[in-house]
């Protein structure tokens, strides 16, 4: 883990990694439509790039099955304007040009899977680890680069089997010291965001009014690094820690752990339902055991 | 400006000016450490090129990598997740050699407390100890417990090096140490030995014997020379063995320690922990602490059994014993329950077959491109299960730091039954 001085180019350069959340499931539900969103996320992008001459911005599309690369700043040398020969030039034509090409495979994908009764939830797992490479190449360039921090603009409501990858990424963005910002945009509330924000010191916040978005956006998301000192963001409240058992699914503030393979149980089990193992019970005679040897009687 | 031409009058060249400083201009100040065209090297058409360290790092990481996936041969083995470290360090007179600069003692106190950083990341459901040998005799530092800030201070509190080292005495003091633990836990020892001999008040055997019967894996890292004792302590107790022969190289080794090891089979006792998942306290609250015994107000978490407050996790509560801890602490571990595989490296020679045409151009975690020189296609790895591709770099961010496969996570798994669920 590199010192964060050797890492500075100038204080207030900044490289955003925008995760966006295509999920279509979540799309047809919402009270704005997709293109309304778009325009307000573009705005900010171009707000973003307007701030200082060396940011960077890159997008990646967070879809139902599939997760794919869209735009990166530093790839279009000519600014954002791109004139298709006659008529108005197109501002991030090549950016909407992907995002339809995407969505249009990941809806080809997800013909393949089954639906479900619920909104299904969008793969963030893998967005995130992708920001998170593209993240550690800008670290590798040398010492002159922008100082990185990534954005979650989600509405899909938290997978739990993406639990475990999901905490991965926040502990490494948290050793790399890159913040995760999110911005919710759906109806639940989302653990995974909260937790994720807080670890490594990003900022979350859940717009009431989704038609201000581009406000919220540049009041609150569009900051740089440094200048966050001076700036009153939202602050983190409320954020739950505690765990929720294996058997039940319920929020449990006290329980127990099984040794092996730290899974939780919210009352005295005498097997464990992930590892198998068998409690209180040892291979070998524990001659040096203090507490009782029965078996049925496994003692913590 | 005069010696100097002196030194071109006599035609002599001084390779070595560390001890003519005042002799040489400022311009060759500058050559005296960093001597770059010694990092040069000649292709095969003889014009020059810098060494190119990242295809020998690679090559590096990928044996130790298959050395380790060689071991795990597919099966999961246990692995000691709730473990209780006792560092021993040597501080007797062979600490104070200089081979290591500025001294072994500054330079194991240096990566000491990296390591027990590194430890605590890896794993923070465990504690650790810290026990010094002087003058023949061992004395504990600090005892097992579970904050870095209060062992890194102790430790660096005073360094100095006197009299014998004691190997067989320091074995006694954390084995009484270690007895006192529960029996989920596992037991480990980590020294750090620089002497060339130990002074013992009776049979170290029979003290091995006893660490062994107790549990107890002991490792050392020797920082002069390999030790019969310390080799033959290491293969009973069932820990590694190894010694340093430079300061990176120290460093290397202490931090192989810090994943956790594999579980000694027939010890491992499974048991199930009762432990507390406290709520942050409501800001502006105020209440007396019980670790610093002092009004605090606001930020802290309250003991779910006898709602006493404390001020950090993970922790024991003071009053009543319980075991707090924050479910990202428990998630810390699950890496180590659920490594991902090793990726396999692409054949470069395969450049007439189709399977270029499905390379595409790109790393598909970073975007770099994976072309090398001509447009040929450059070394790169693919992982099994998603079939993507991956440059060199990211191979190693993603095994070592990140443990998630960016592929296999973009895609949408059937529905199946999952292990973790939260």
């Amino acid at each position: 883990m590199a010192s964060v001085a050797s890492k500075l180019y100038s204080d207030d350069v900044s490289l955003l990694v925008l995760l966006l959340d295509t999920n279509p499931f979540f799309w047809s539900t919402t009270s704005i439509k997709f293109s309304q969103f778009l325009s307000h996320v573009l705005a900010f992008l171009n707000a973003v790039l307007g701030l200082n001459q060396l940011n960077q911005v890159v997008v990646i599309a967070t879809g139902y099955s599939s997760c794919d690369y869209i735009y990166d700043s530093s790839l279009t040398p000519n600014g954002n304007f791109e004139s298709s020969g006659s008529g108005m030039p197109a501002l991030f034509g090549s950016l909407l040009e992907k995002l339809e090409d995407f969505a249009a495979k990941d809806e080809e994908l997800s013909k393949e899977e089954e639906h479900e009764d619920r909104i299904a939830s969008s793969l963030l797992s893998g967005s995130l680890s992708m920001a998170l490479c593209y993240i550690q190449r800008v670290f590798r360039s040398g010492h002159l680069h922008p100082q990185p921090r990534i954005l979650c603009l989600q509405g899909s409501p938290d997978g739990p089997e993406q639990y475990v990858a999901v905490m991965n990424s926040i502990f490494s963005a948290q050793r790399l010291m890159v913040p995760i910002d999110s911005c919710y945009i759906g109806t639940q509330n989302s653990a995974f965001l909260q937790q994720a924000s807080y670890i490594t010191g990003g900022v979350h916040h859940t717009p009431k009014q989704l038609d201000g978005l581009f406000q919220y956006l540049t009041t609150i998301f569009a900051t740089d690094l440094h200048s966050r000192g001076f700036v009153q963001l939202p602050k983190p409240v409320g954020v739950d820690f505690r765990a929720s058992c294996f058997c039940h699914k319920k929020t449990i503030d006290m329980g127990y752990i099984c040794s092996v393979c730290l899974s939780i149980f919210c009352e005295h089990h005498k097997k464990c339902s992930t590892c198998g193992s068998v409690f209180g019970q040892s291979k070998l005679d524990d001659v040096s055991s203090v507490s009782n040897k029965k078996r049925k009687a496994p003692d913590t | 400006m005069m010696s100097n031409q002196r030194k071109r009058l006599n035609g002599e060249r001084e390779e070595d000016d560390e001890e003519d400083a005042e002799g040489i201009g400022e311009w060759e100040r500058a050559y005296v450490d960093d001597r770059s065209w010694e990092a040069l090297q000649e292709d095969e058409s003889g014009l020059l090129r810098p060494i190119d360290n990242s295809a020998i790092y690679h090559a590096q990481y990928r044996r130790r990598l298959r050395i380790l996936s060689a071991a795990a041969a597919g099966t999961r083995i246990q692995k000691g997740l709730i473990r209780y470290l006792y560092i021993v360090i040597d501080f007797s007179r062979a600490a104070a050699e200089t081979d290591f600069r500025p001294s072994r003692m500054a330079i194991m106190a240096k990566h000491v407390e990296a390591f027990i950083r590194e430890f605590f990341d890896q794993n923070p459901l465990s504690q650790i100890g810290l026990v010094s040998i002087k003058n023949g005799v061992a004395h504990t530092l600090t005892d097992l417990g579970g904050s870095p800030e209060s062992h890194i201070q102790a430790l660096m509190g005073k360094l100095e090096a006197l009299g014998d080292s004691s190997l067989q005495n320091a074995l006694e003091l954390v084995h009484e140490h270690l007895n006192q633990v529960p029996s989920y836990g596992h037991r480990e020892v980590l020294i750090l030995y620089s002497a060339l001999c130990t002074c013992d008040p009776g049979d170290i055997m029979e003290t091995i014997q006893k660490c062994k019967k107790s549990k107890l894996r002991c490792s050392v890292i020797g920082l002069s020379a390999e030790m019969f004792i310390c080799k033959h302590l290491c293969q009973e107790t069932g820990g590694l063995y190894s010694v340093a022969v430079d300061e990176v190289h120290l460093k290397d080794l202490l931090l192989e320690h810090a994943p956790p090891p594999p579980a000694i089979a027939e010890f491992a006792v499974a048991n199930l922990i009762k432990m507390g998942f406290p709520q942050r306290a409501a800001e502006g609250s105020m209440a007396i602490c019980s670790c610093h015994k002092d009004v605090k107000i606001g930020a802290g978490y309250t003991c779910p059994r006898c709602k006493a407050r404390v001020c950090e996790l993970p922790t024991e509560c003071t009053i009543c014993g319980l075991t707090l801890v924050s479910s990202p602490h428990l998630a810390r571990s699950y890496h180590h329950l659920f490594p991902i595989a090793p990726f396999d490296e692409v054949p470069t020679l395969s450049s007439l077959n189709d399977s270029r045409r499905k390379l595409g151009k790109c790393c598909f975690g970073c975007q770099q491109s994976l072309l090398g020189a001509g447009n040929k296609q450059g070394a790169c790895v693919t992982c099994r299960n998603c079939k993507h591709y991956f440059c060199l770099d990211c191979d190693i961010y993603i095994h070592e730091s990140l443990h998630n496969c960016p592929g296999c996570e973009s895609i949408r798994r059937p529905k199946s039954v999952s292990l973790m669920e939260e």
